[in-house]
């Protein structure tokens, strides 16, 4: 386990090669020990270099602490640091031989709903931080629903600070089995508890000697072995058109190439394809995937597709599969969490980015607003503030091809935009808010840890 | 060649159509090329002709391929290059029949507008030509090289970052980057900092050049160099002011991991004369890349920030 993560043992360059990526985000709230974990996780896979901690030894010497304050591995900014607070998501990057991750470090305190939003937008999994000794808290519930919301493939429950409990078993199966059925009725998929010392360092990259009852992999481990699915059986083929590549050179007088890359699905050579949202149909001739020709090309592949006839497109429009496409709506309802400062209002005039199209856009109507901590619906609110989720009523200009965020995160997802000052306001998500619960397995626990 | 569905099932991998890290990178620096290209007028590509400017040539490259690169290149000149790299520059541009901006730094020293500092190093003096230039061109896009493993302030960096008409960032106010739905949105006057390397490590850039097969200026290579100690840093002896009459030039085995200005970026002692040796030596180092060789980053802890929020790269 250890010489996986043991960078003092070179790796040959094939083996660094071969490895995934894998995207995740931490949810934390103020006191529960979210910069210790992420100062643990990279301080333990060997991440933090001399020179990175000889600085924050030198840093937190100034500052008149004994010990270094691992905190300051990732409060990055003169502001951070002097008012001791967390601005902002960072991310942060570290590897194993297995695997490379990209950490959305989501601060608690801050504007808390749009930053984890904004972490969970692009991860495949999160990790919600639970303090052993509280339990399942209001901020959990607010997590896993943020994730639910989200769609976050996989969450990780970490039950934090176990030396305070003593280790107990029985405290964590409490926890993890209340974590579990509330976000499995959020319809949250896969839900992985773990239980940790961050400050001790039991089970985040080494086992834990004192948690023999525990089965399951460490945290690290289970960050290295989830599998990140790419069932493209399922998916809807989407291509945003980004940029038309027309050389217009002697060597290549008529090429005329479709650039974008892959939000969802595969495409083929030979299968016939529609343009939306102008309804054009033509085949597939050749898939440039950067110079290499390609019979085949998938998720989430920047890639060139050239058609057999010469059909109008450009930035902005979507290809799919003729025989799978989503219907063209001016009409959108979706769930959105609000991330600007100012209020957004029934009758805002926006602009609305969906893949690579930006149309004009109206807020026709707020019917609802989320409440998080018990999932309520509060009717008619009127505005949404920042950090509100809602459910939003969207008139735009142009027919946009939707999908629904259960189907697509990338193409059933959009960005509101204040046409004055450029200023993101909302995050958008199409369709039903969270899916529909699944019925918790209640087969023998022969799974492990894995609840 | 041409790849199916079965051929790319690796071991190792989660599915079939799981992308390898590398590849993953890749495809996310392509898509923010071809972005900026379809939403701005009037883009640029810093280049100074080190890796990270190279591999985002590279990429830009392929993204647009077979047609030619839609941007032009913008290099900040401090006077005390390296004359390989400057070289390498030349070259490269002339090549890919590119158009090459140069703002010089050594011009604002001759006619006054920009003052040498005391201790000889003219990093910091880059702002001033980089952000004067691009508001003489009217650049509305600057991609730069910037990792967010760099340094702790670039880990808060977006990958489309506003600079107000000052070129001034504001950590404060940045725009939440959701989902792959980049804003580019700006006003006359104001231009955006696009960092299409933003996810990619010190690693990720040397197993992509060795991948790729990218020539690299041989600075980066081990090779018998006239060095002088200075502040820890092994810096190349030259007509920039070093060494002073205390500090002694020695003849070292030694390579480049960053590539800046010569008062300022400190050779490694190293005997990597080949891609793989270079990425083994890296993989096992115990100290960041600019760590070892930037003496910039070293002048307080907030360096790189109070950098930045000036309009620097």
């Amino acid at each position: 386990m250890t010489s996986t993560t043991e960078p003092t043992v070179p790796l040959s360059v094939e083996q660094l090669s071969a490895t995934t990526l894998l995207r995740f985000a931490t949810a934390g709230s103020v006191d529960d020990g979210k910069s210790t974990l992420v100062g643990r996780l990279l301080h333990d896979s060997k991440s933090v270099l001399t020179d990175q901690l000889e600085a924050v030894e030198h840093a937190s010497r100034n500052r008149g602490q004994d010990t270094p304050d691992l905190a300051l591995l990732t409060d990055g900014l003169r502001a951070e640091r002097e008012q001791g607070i967390t601005i902002d998501v960072a991310y942060r990057y570290f590897a194993t031989a297995r695997r490379r991750f990209i950490l959305a470090d989501t601060p608690g305190h801050v504007q808390y709903t749009r930053n984890m939003v904004t972490g969970a937008s692009t991860a495949e999994l999160t990790v919600v931080l639970v303090d052993a000794r509280n339990g399942v808290v209001e901020q959990t519930r607010r997590h896993a629903a943020i994730a639910a919301l989200l769609r976050v493939p996989h969450v990780v429950l970490a039950v934090n600070k176990m030396d305070l409990v003593e280790y107990k078993e029985s405290v964590f199966a409490a926890i993890a089995e209340e974590f579990t059925a509330y976000a499995s009725e959020l319809g949250v998929p896969e839900i992985t508890a773990i239980p940790i010392s961050a400050l001790a360092g039991d089970n985040v990259v080494d086992p834990s000697a004192n948690m023999d009852w525990y089965g399951g992999p460490t945290f690290l481990e289970h960050l290295e072995t989830v599998p990140v699915s790419h069932d493209l059986t399922t998916c809807h083929a989407r291509l945003p058109v980004q940029f038309v590549i027309r050389p217009q050179t002697a060597e290549h007088p008529d090429y005329r190439g479709y650039a974008g890359q892959i939000a969802a699905g595969a495409f083929r050579v030979g299968e016939s394809v529609t343009v939306l949202p102008s309804g054009r149909t033509s085949r597939i001739s050749a898939i440039d995937l950067l110079g290499e020709p390609v019979d085949v090309a998938w998720t989430t592949q920047s890639v060139t597709v050239l058609l057999e006839d010469d059909v109008d497109i450009s930035r902005g429009d979507l290809l799919v599969p003729t025989k799978d496409a989503p219907a063209t709506t001016q009409d959108i309802e979706a769930t959105v969490c609000h991330v600007a400062d100012a209020p957004l209002t029934i009758g805002h005039r926006v602009l609305l980015k969906h893949g690579t199209r930006t149309v004009k856009a109206l807020v026709k109507d707020i019917p609802s607003r989320l409440t998080l901590d018990d999932l309520s619906l509060h009717p008619h609110p009127g505005h949404l503030d920042a950090n509100d989720i809602g459910r939003v009523k969207i008139r735009t200009a142009e027919p946009l091809p939707v999908d629904s965020y259960a189907d697509s995160r990338r193409t059933g997802s959009f960005i509101l935009i204040d046409p004055s000052d450029g200023t993101t306001l909302t995050a958008g998500m199409v369709g039903e808010s969270f899916a529909s619960p699944e019925p918790v397995k209640a087969e023998a626990d022969d799974d492990g840890w894995d609840f | 060649m041409t790849t199916t569905v079965a051929d790319v099932s690796e071991e190792g991998t989660d599915s079939p159509y799981a992308l390898s890290h590398l590849d993953a990178l890749e495809s996310e620096a392509v898509h923010i090329f071809r972005e900026v290209a379809g939403e701005f007028e009037r883009p640029v590509i810093l280049f100074s002709g080190g890796k990270d400017s190279i591999v985002m040539l590279h990429l830009a490259l392929k993204a647009f391929a077979p047609a030619p690169v839609p941007f032009s290149l913008l290099h900040v000149d401090t006077g005390h290059n390296f004359p390989e790299v400057l070289e390498y520059r030349d070259r490269t541009v002339k090549k890919h029949g590119l158009r090459l901006h140069v703002a010089s730094v050594q011009d604002y020293i001759d006619r006054g507008a920009l003052k040498e500092r005391p201790d000889g190093t003219r990093n910091p003096l880059q702002t001033v030509p980089l952000t004067e230039k691009i508001q003489a061109e009217r650049f509305d896009a600057v991609f730069g090289g910037g990792r967010r493993d760099e340094e702790k302030a670039r880990a808060k960096e977006r990958v489309f970052s506003l600079r107000d008409e000052f070129s001034q960032w504001d950590p404060r106010r940045q725009r939440p980057e959701l989902w792959n739905l980049y804003n580019g949105r700006h006003a006359p006057g104001e231009h955006v900092r696009v960092f299409p390397l933003s996810n990619w490590t010190e690693l990720d850039v040397w197993q992509y050049i060795a991948r790729e097969g990218i020539e690299l200026p041989e600075i980066y290579f081990a090779h018998e160099r006239e060095v002088f100690q200075r502040a820890g840093m092994w810096l190349t002896a030259g007509e920039w002011g070093g060494p002073k009459e205390t500090e002694t030039v020695e003849t070292r085995l030694v390579r480049y991991r960053t590539v800046g200005d010569m008062s300022c970026t400190g050779a490694v002692d190293s005997d990597a004369t080949t891609l793989d040796a270079v990425i083994t030596e890296i993989a096992a180092s115990r100290l960041t890349e600019r760590g070892a060789t930037r003496a910039d980053d070293k002048m307080s802890e907030a360096a790189m920030e109070d950098r930045k929020r000036e309009g620097y790269f």
